[in-house]
């Protein structure tokens, strides 16, 4: 029964198990990926809401633009190389060629990485020029946001640590191949909210 | 292949052998729930002393040396913010939202265990970190629970310096926990149901506590964006919300931020706090009218969509709390629309509750009557909800006395009468253990006048103009004396309230060991949690088979049957007529 059918029933009207011999899910897929996805929501739910407030700050009148620097193209490559990796590490996951899948997704995570590097280097550069957070609004929403992203990456690192572990250490390999796929996604996630992030602060 | 959930693969993920792996870094939801409902009872009281210190200064101002104006302003700010958050939200998702949410189902526990005790672990340290800002230099924050800047943060505030910035880090660690266990829930109710428990078959508890799980991911979000921002301003010196200000004579090193920005971001999440602690609220005490009214709940269908409706509307009323910060009038206008459309689904959760009652064979024991209580209350707080809703009513209202008991009302009094209905109706099934009904119905009738007696007054308070948030009234020509004579009373009966809680305390330990053993199912209820193997449930809950559900969870006295109740995992057709199109496993 589809999930649409299901909540348009009428649940007094007929009696008896409803499907086949399983348990009831509301979608065919993992529950790690459908907490995965709830959780993604959630970040958008945080990233719009800053982006809100960084359009309603700016009208109000203190505001000076800053020069994005040039470094952030850099980085951004680094974070969209690592997004390639891990889903070329998928590739071979599926394709069960594990040696290969687990140096790309090895890959992945150290360009992820040297993203993050790159950003603290940003940050120190801003710093030392003085536009540090508390310089003008448009600093301080530079460094909320772009610490912000870089949080929401280090927590994927930290999954993705413990992924690469058990690359190494187990025989499990639906469970793993599930992993790569999950960390995938969060790369490609985190790749795109960048993009827009940084969009959002090229245009103004 | 048809995909199984972690908590139905054969082999066990999680079984615990020693006390501590059993009851203390236990990964079972129902001691996870007991860890989180335990703790936030126990921080509740915290909360409950301090607006008894509130009362005492009040109805009695310049009597007690050890209340002064910052004290006052810290018992404020800290009853709130423990009663909403540290109370109410963890108590209806963490406590209720774990214990009933699995057995509901009809699964073994929640899809991730780890998570879910983490969840647990982070909230204790949310709630750690804010108590032990009574206890550092300038105690804890005295800004009032919506922690408006600029004068959260500016000298004068109590608690300006540390107490404001463990709020904010207590705030933040709370906002994780409640991730963790949220994703959690959402997934265990989407994935992990008993064979035939569609999402209609599913108990409103459910329903109201799945909604409300999905509003808390949508809106904690809200407040950590401004924690974190206000952060910022406190620690960084950035401008986000603080405007050039001068404080005790000195220009402060802010400029141009926007004190409204915080507040459109804290209402976004506020109101829909709400309603996360009013959701599971209507679920629970659906199922306690249905089961002690041994009736089918009237108007499931409508319910369901009532409680998803809400939901869906909290999000789009923010701004009616901030009609007094001045605003465009078609902006208010907007507002206080959407703010009347939401009684329309309220309204009909009301109807439906009364209906549900009418001609019921009704048992008036301790959960019904705590439960029927709670319509009497939301009643009286949702239809001045209605008053304060319209901006020309709530300009002259707004910070008044009448905002206090609105609030108090609807979502103070109701949700915690609920809580007790249902703490009532479920111990049986926690411990095996009845709880004693005298000791039960006395606390009832206590707390349903007590709190009456307490809020009915402060409504007139309100019409006077008395303001809320006052230390003191002073003087004032418009007050007259006799609005002293009645907070002198408010005080007595919230006193006389707030000790006999002391009788359920009583009564929860009393009946641990003296309660008459419960059996299984003591009130012929009908959904799956009554249908264990064993009660108190063991770990895994089910025994060796998961149950297979075969009808909706309101089958009460349904004609032909020999109970009056048939639970949801019994086979056959009882009460079905003959021209409905019957097909028992169709789908």
């Amino acid at each position: 029964m589809s999930f649409y059918k299901q909540v348009t029933s009428k649940p007094w009207e007929y009696q008896g198990p409803v499907t086949g011999s399983g348990p009831e899910s509301a979608f065919n897929k993992e529950s790690e990926r459908i907490a995965l996805t709830l959780f993604l929501v959630v970040v958008c739910v945080i990233f719009s809401l800053l982006t809100v407030t960084y359009y309603l700050r700016m009208d109000l009148g203190d505001w000076v633009p800053l020069a994005d620097p040039a470094m952030l193209w850099v980085n951004t490559v680094l974070l969209l190389l690592g997004s390639v990796a891990l889903q070329r590490s998928t590739g071979l996951a599926r394709r069960g060629l594990m040696s290969q899948s687990r140096s790309a997704f090895l890959a992945g995570g150290v360009l992820a990485s040297l993203f993050v590097g790159g950003q603290c280097y940003v940050w120190l550069q801003l710093n030392s020029s003085d536009l540090g957070v508390a310089s003008n609004p448009s600093s301080a929403f530079f460094f909320l946001l772009t610490g912000m992203h870089a949080v929401h990456l280090l927590g994927g690192l930290w999954v993705w640590s413990k992924t690469s572990f058990r690359m190494f250490s187990s025989q499990d390999s639906a469970q793993v191949r599930l992993s790569i796929e999950l960390c995938t996604t969060y790369w490609h996630f985190l790749l795109l909210l960048w993009v827009l992030l940084f969009g959002v602060l090229l245009s103004t | 292949m048809a995909y199984v959930p972690l908590a139905d693969q054969d082999h066990e993920l999680h079984d615990p052998h020693t006390f501590i792996t059993k009851y203390i870094w236990s990964q079972d939801h129902k001691v996870i729930a007991i860890q989180y409902g335990g703790t936030a009872i126990l921080v509740g009281l915290v909360a409950l002393a301090l607006s008894a210190m509130m009362r005492l200064q009040l109805g009695f101002p310049d009597t007690f040396s050890l209340i002064d104006p910052s004290s006052y302003y810290q018992a404020v700010t800290m009853h709130g913010m423990i009663m909403v958050v540290y109370l109410l939200t963890a108590l209806f998702l963490g406590g209720f939202g774990n214990y009933l949410i699995p057995l509901m189902c009809g699964t073994r526990d929640m899809v991730f265990p780890f998570l879910n005790m983490l969840s647990f672990w982070f909230y204790l340290l949310s709630v750690l970190i804010l108590m032990s800002s009574f206890f550092v230099t300038g105690g804890p924050t005295g800004a009032g629970w919506t922690l408006y800047p600029p004068q959260t943060i500016t000298p004068g505030t109590p608690g300006h310096e540390t107490g404001i910035l463990l709020m904010l880090i207590s705030l933040g660690v709370f906002i994780v926990a409640f991730t963790m266990g949220g994703l959690n829930y959402v997934t265990t109710v989407l994935q992990a149901r008993a064979r035939g428990m569609t999402m209609m078959r599913l108990p409103l508890s459910v329903w109201g506590i799945l909604v409300a799980t999905v509003l808390g991911l949508f809106a904690f979000p809200a407040l950590l964006v401004s924690a974190i921002m206000m952060t910022f301003d406190l620690l960084l010196g950035t401008s986000f919300f603080m405007p050039a200000i001068m404080a005790a004579g000195e220009q402060l090193d802010y400029n141009g931020g926007s004190p409204i920005l915080f507040q459109h971001l804290f209402w976004f999440f506020g109101h829909p706090e709400v309603y996360i602690v009013a959701l599971p609220a209507f679920g629970l005490v659906s199922d306690v009218l249905s089961t002690h009214a041994r009736k089918n709940i009237f108007g499931y269908r409508m319910m369901v969509w009532a409680i998803v409706a809400i939901g869906g509307l909290s999000f789009i009323v923010w701004a009616h709390h901030m009609y007094v910060s001045g605003m465009n009038p078609y902006f208010g206008f907007f507002f206080a629309t959407t703010t009347l459309i939401i009684a329309v689904p309220t309204a009909m959760k009301v109807y439906n509750w009364v209906l549900t009652l009418w001609e019921g064979d009704i048992r008036l024991n301790t959960p019904m009557l705590f439960a029927i209580g709670f319509v009497f209350t939301f009643i009286h707080g949702g239809l001045t909800g209605l008053f304060l809703g319209n901006v020309v009513i709530d300009l002259p209202l707004s910070d008044t006395y009448f905002v206090v008991a609105h609030f108090h009302m609807v979502m103070g009094v109701s949700p915690v009468l609920v809580v007790f209905a249902a703490l009532y109706h479920w111990y049986p099934k926690m411990t095996g253990k009845m709880m004693n009904e005298t000791m039960g119905k006395l606390h009832f009738w206590c707390t349903f006048l007590g709190t009456y007696a307490i809020y009915l007054p402060m409504h007139y308070l309100g019409f006077l103009g008395v303001p809320r948030r006052y230390y003191a009234m002073g003087s004032t020509d418009f007050i007259p004396e006799s609005a002293q004579a009645l907070n002198a009373n408010i005080t007595i009966a919230a006193l006389f309230v707030a000790v006999v809680q002391v009788l359920f305390f009583i009564n929860v330990f009393w009946s641990l060991k003296n309660g008459k053993p419960s059996g299984g199912n003591p009130w012929g209820a009908t959904t799956l949690e009554w249908q264990t193997p064993e009660t108190p449930p063991k770990h895994g809950n089910w025994g060796k088979e998961l149950p297979v559900v075969h009808r909706w969870a309101y089958d009460y006295s349904v004609p032909g049957y020999p109970q009056d109740f048939i639970p949801q995992n019994v086979a056959g057709d009882f009460g079905v007529s003959d021209d409905h199109d019957h097909e028992p496993n169709k789908g």
